[in-house]
């Protein structure tokens, strides 16, 4: 599958998730927390914490320990808080 | 109506529905993973396979969400949300039954320490779900700490992905020894075997494997990039002098388990010691509403399957379905809890945790307050219930919704935790999916 | 401690707000609760200080003081127990009322004129000014006011910093005891309140149990209309500064608050707090006690939000929760002395206002119980009037 991580063109394999994604290519954090510019990924790894939270298709507050790929997902690293664009 | 739904398709929620199914019932079976099989059988999600074949009677909802439940005369109404995880476009689903099981398992108990909101820094059952499902491995070198023996198989775990493991750091007394414990052996022969294996398969991999010691810090600019070690005391205090640097780029930690109670919660089941309240045939303090599985206490996979067994039974024969007593599966129950009681016994988080923390660590990760916050907002203000010390002192307040701090908070603050497992939405939901819910209450003032 | 003065019976931001301007006048002033104090209704409040959603009358009067009153007693506060223990995140953020309906505009302009006939600032703008004051908020309106006297505060905040002020003046507060009754004696009139850990003598009890003040006044003997209404509020996750400036709500919310008929109202109020999240309120709904979390309320909540702020429609909510507002048939706090029972106060029955009008409602009972010349008119508010204590003995 072809996917997008921050603007760059990466293959991804069906059944992936973004944390798994991410992970792969090296990446241990693709979040900054909003009060103190924090690098987070992946905590909990089931969805619990929140701390994974990733903008896929213009969408932030997705957990990506969570979040099957599918084709064409373009992933971001989330900036604190962000508005859906 | 004629329908079981079981939430959770871990052991205990695979188990109800076979034998709801077994008995003749339709079972809807419902998980937020794309694969059967929950933490404990999690399936390599790059396989193209599915590995369980359900029962013909079982429906199978995969990557569905309940997002809340809500009462519904007679029973209970689950909303549910189909789809990529968080949406926003998933599909909007209701199910309405009169038997219900819960089987939502639990999670990891994380403890705070200096740089635990690190990356790098992870759950037990993260490593472990990562490398299970996705075929990675959280670091090269990582180091394990916690309590019980569930840290094992994580262990396994980042051996079969090719991680070399620093050391497994237990805060209570060494596995080994607590397995030739009566309670372990009488209860859980099983179980048993399957520890002494994987202490066997750590041992062929050379990995050390400390009783009463921990990790005390983890340090690193941006990620991990070795940790602090000590030993600690019975009462989980640390020995000065005992510190030592080690070189990783993970550490995974583990210290019990928090059971997922939201939808427990919104049901209205009686909890006792914060796990949900059952008889012997798995049933809740609320009519139509069964639970198994670490819901109801942590006991491993096995009494997991064996109380999900007795709760889908419960759940078909509550619907009139022809049931059998299904004397096995409780025999193996009471084993099971034989075992899980002594597991508790000699496994428990002891008070010394709290001394851990320095007054910057992060007490809670979502809203980032750290643990001197905590103690001033604590000795300032009348905080003796968690919804008022949640909104001075922020902790609990984020998007985790006090999931991974609620229990240290309540411990640090002297309050309560119970509060924190209120939650009558089980998880987010976008704003625009909950405009077009549908509700019981339709029509009705 | 000796002997109590007072005892107030809640400690709500009501109780706490009694308790401090009683404590203030140099009396000496128990706090009891059934629970943890700013645990109730106070904890489930937005903390809205308004005069924006009150038609011109003696609520509207309270409100005023009350606006008045806050910022000060806050900065005395601060002066009093120190910047960090007084912290209670007050925010004159302004209100912004705006109709989204050719029906609804009319109403709202003339609801502002009558604002402005008596002396509210009730300013409308133009689309482009709404524009630059809250940038994510629809275009489709028809009809839009300022109204700059609105403010926030963070209830639990302000109701402990108030508590702490009582104790730093040689008062007490109990948890966990809950008031049953009060004892009198021979004359008549209050000697002790009575409570599940026994009798504390005082010569005066304030009722400031809130939703539940009818009840425990009944249990003393001279009952009051004050009933429960349910509330519900959607907590989105936090979002970047800036995204709601404004206290925004639709001009709807006005004959909400006011109506007593019907079963269930939805009425969009949108508005941020300081850790980022979005409050959407707020619903109003006659249920008893019964904390049920209804789907079609959240519902009603999310759609409307989501029209007012269509940006906020892919935001995840994260929590809901659910409140009891106290509310009596002529939507009037109920504030002074039981004309029935020598000794016993009132001061509930805010309903969805009772963070704003806690300042104010605490200097007047303070003012009557003292005998000193009140800063409002307190005849509106008298527990004897019909509605309140005439209704329930018929």
């Amino acid at each position: 599958m072809n996917v997008e991580v921050d603007g760059h063109p990466v293959d991804a394999r069906p059944g992936q998730t973004v944390a798994g994604l991410l992970l792969a290519l090296g990446r241990t954090s693709w979040r900054s927390t909003r009060n103190g510019g924090k690098p987070r990924g992946v905590f909990c790894g089931i969805g619990v914490c929140f701390d994974c939270l990733v903008v896929v298709n213009g969408v932030p507050d997705v957990r990506a320990c969570q979040r099957l790929l599918a084709e064409g997902d373009a992933v971001r690293t989330q900036h604190g808080a962000e508005l859906p664009s | 109506m004629k329908e079981v739904v079981v939430v959770g398709a871990g052991p205990a929620g695979m188990a109800a529905a076979d034998a709801a199914a077994k008995a003749g019932c339709r079972v809807l079976l419902i998980d937020s993973a794309a694969r059967l099989g929950g933490q404990y059988h999690r399936q390599d999600s790059l396989l193209d396979k599915e590995k369980f074949t359900p029962h013909r009677n079982v429906e199978r909802l995969t990557e569905t969400t309940v997002t809340a439940l809500e009462p519904v005369g007679p029973g209970h109404r689950l909303h549910l949300r189909t789809g990529p995880a968080d949406g926003p476009q998933r599909t909007a689903r209701y199910v309405d039954t009169a038997a219900l099981v819960l089987a939502t398992g639990a999670h990891d108990r994380a403890l705070p320490f200096p740089g635990w909101d690190l990356p790098g820094v992870y759950t037990a059952g993260a490593a472990q779900a990562l490398a299970k499902g996705q075929r990675v491995a959280v670091g090269k070198r990582v180091l394990l700490a916690g309590t019980g023996p569930f840290l094992l198989p994580v262990a396994a775990s980042l051996l079969d992905v090719g991680a070399r493991i620093a050391g497994v750091l237990e805060a209570n007394g060494a596995v080994a020894g607590w397995l030739r414990t009566p309670s372990a052996v009488f209860a859980g022969r099983r179980k048993t075997a399957e520890l002494a294996g994987y202490l066997r398969t750590l041992a062929a991999h050379r990995v050390p494997y400390r009783a009463r010691s921990t990790v005390l810090a983890a340090h690193g600019r941006d990620r991990v990039e070795a940790v602090t070690t000590a030993r600690l005391d019975h009462g989980w205090r640390v020995r000065r002098g005992t510190e030592r640097r080690v070189e990783v780029d993970a550490v995974c930690a583990g210290f019990g388990f928090v059971p997922q109670l939201e939808l427990a919660v919104s049901a209205g089941c009686v909890l006792a010691d914060g796990f949900v309240a059952v008889n012997t045939a798995q049933a809740t303090s609320v009519p139509g509403v069964f639970a198994a599985g670490e819901l109801t206490g942590v006991g491993g996979a096995d009494l997991a399957a064996a109380e999900g067994t007795v709760a889908g039974l419960a759940a078909a024969c509550s619907l009139g379905a022809p049931v059998d007593v299904p004397r096995r599966a409780l025999r193996r129950v009471r084993a099971g809890r034989v075992f899980a009681e002594g597991l508790g016994r000699a496994y428990p988080v002891r008070a010394g945790w709290r001394t851990w923390p320095d007054d910057e660590t992060l007490v809670c990760r979502c809203e980032e307050v750290t643990c001197r916050e905590l103690r001033e907002s604590v000795e300032r203000r009348d905080v003796l219930g968690v919804r008022s010390l949640k909104l001075v002192s922020r902790a609990g307040l984020g998007m985790c919704q006090g999931r991974i701090c609620g229990r240290n908070v309540a411990e640090l603050a002297g309050v309560p935790s119970d509060g924190f497992a209120r939650r009558p939405l089980a998880a987010p939901i976008r704003l625009g999916e909950l405009s077009d819910v549908e509700s019981p209450w339709e029509g009705k003032a | 401690m000796r002997h109590p003065d007072v005892v107030v019976a809640g400690a709500g931001v009501v109780g706490a707000a009694c308790a401090e301007a009683l404590s203030r006048a140099g009396l000496r002033v128990l706090v009891l609760d059934r629970g943890a104090p700013a645990s109730g209704t106070t904890a489930a409040g937005e903390g809205n200080v308004l005069v924006s959603d009150k038609e011109p009358g003696p609520e509207l009067v309270l409100a005023r003081a009350s606006r008045r009153r806050w910022p000060e007693l806050l900065a005395e506060l601060r002066e009093e127990l120190g910047p960090a223990a007084a912290e209670a995140e007050w925010e004159p953020k302004g209100g912004l009322v705006v109709a989204t309906t050719e029906e609804t505009a009319a109403p709202l302009q003339g609801f502002a004129k009558a604002h402005r006939d008596v002396g509210i600032r009730a300013e409308p703008i133009t689309l482009d000014e709404v524009a630059s004051r809250e940038p994510w908020l629809t275009r489709k309106l028809t009809a839009a006011i300022h109204y700059p006297e609105d403010a926030q505060l963070q209830p639990v905040l302000a109701a402990t910093t108030l508590l702490a002020a009582v104790r730093a003046r040689g008062g007490e507060v109990r948890p966990g005891v809950r008031a049953v009754g009060v004892r009198r004696g021979e004359n008549g009139a209050v000697q002790a309140i009575r409570t599940d850990r026994g009798e504390f003598p005082c010569a005066a009890v304030v009722n400031a149990c809130g939703p539940w003040a009818g009840a425990f006044a009944a249990d003393c003997g001279a009952p009051i209309a004050v009933l429960p209404r349910r509330g519900l509020v959607l907590v989105t996750a936090p979002l970047p500064p800036g995204t709601v400036q404004h206290k925004v709500y639709d001009a709807d919310y006005v004959g909400a608050v006011a109506s007593g008929d019907a079963e269930l109202q939805t009425s969009t109020v949108v508005e941020s707090t300081r850790a980022g999240t979005v409050l959407i309120g707020s619903s109003r709904q006659r249920a008893g006690f019964d904390e049920t979390i209804r789907f079609d309320v959240l519902r009603e909540l999310a759609r409307k939000a989501a029209a007012l702020f269509p940006v906020l429609a892919n935001v995840p909510v994260m929590r809901a929760y659910g409140g009891f507002r106290p509310y009596t048939p002529d939507h009037l706090p109920v504030i002074g002395e039981d004309p029935r029972l020598p000794g016993l106060w009132h001061a509930t029955g805010h309903e969805g206002a009772g963070i704003g009008l806690a300042a104010a409602t605490g200097q007047l009972l303070a003012e009557l119980f003292t005998g000193r010349e009140s800063t409002v008119d307190a005849t509106p508010f008298r527990v004897g009037r019909p509605a309140v204590a005439e209704e329930v003995r018929a």
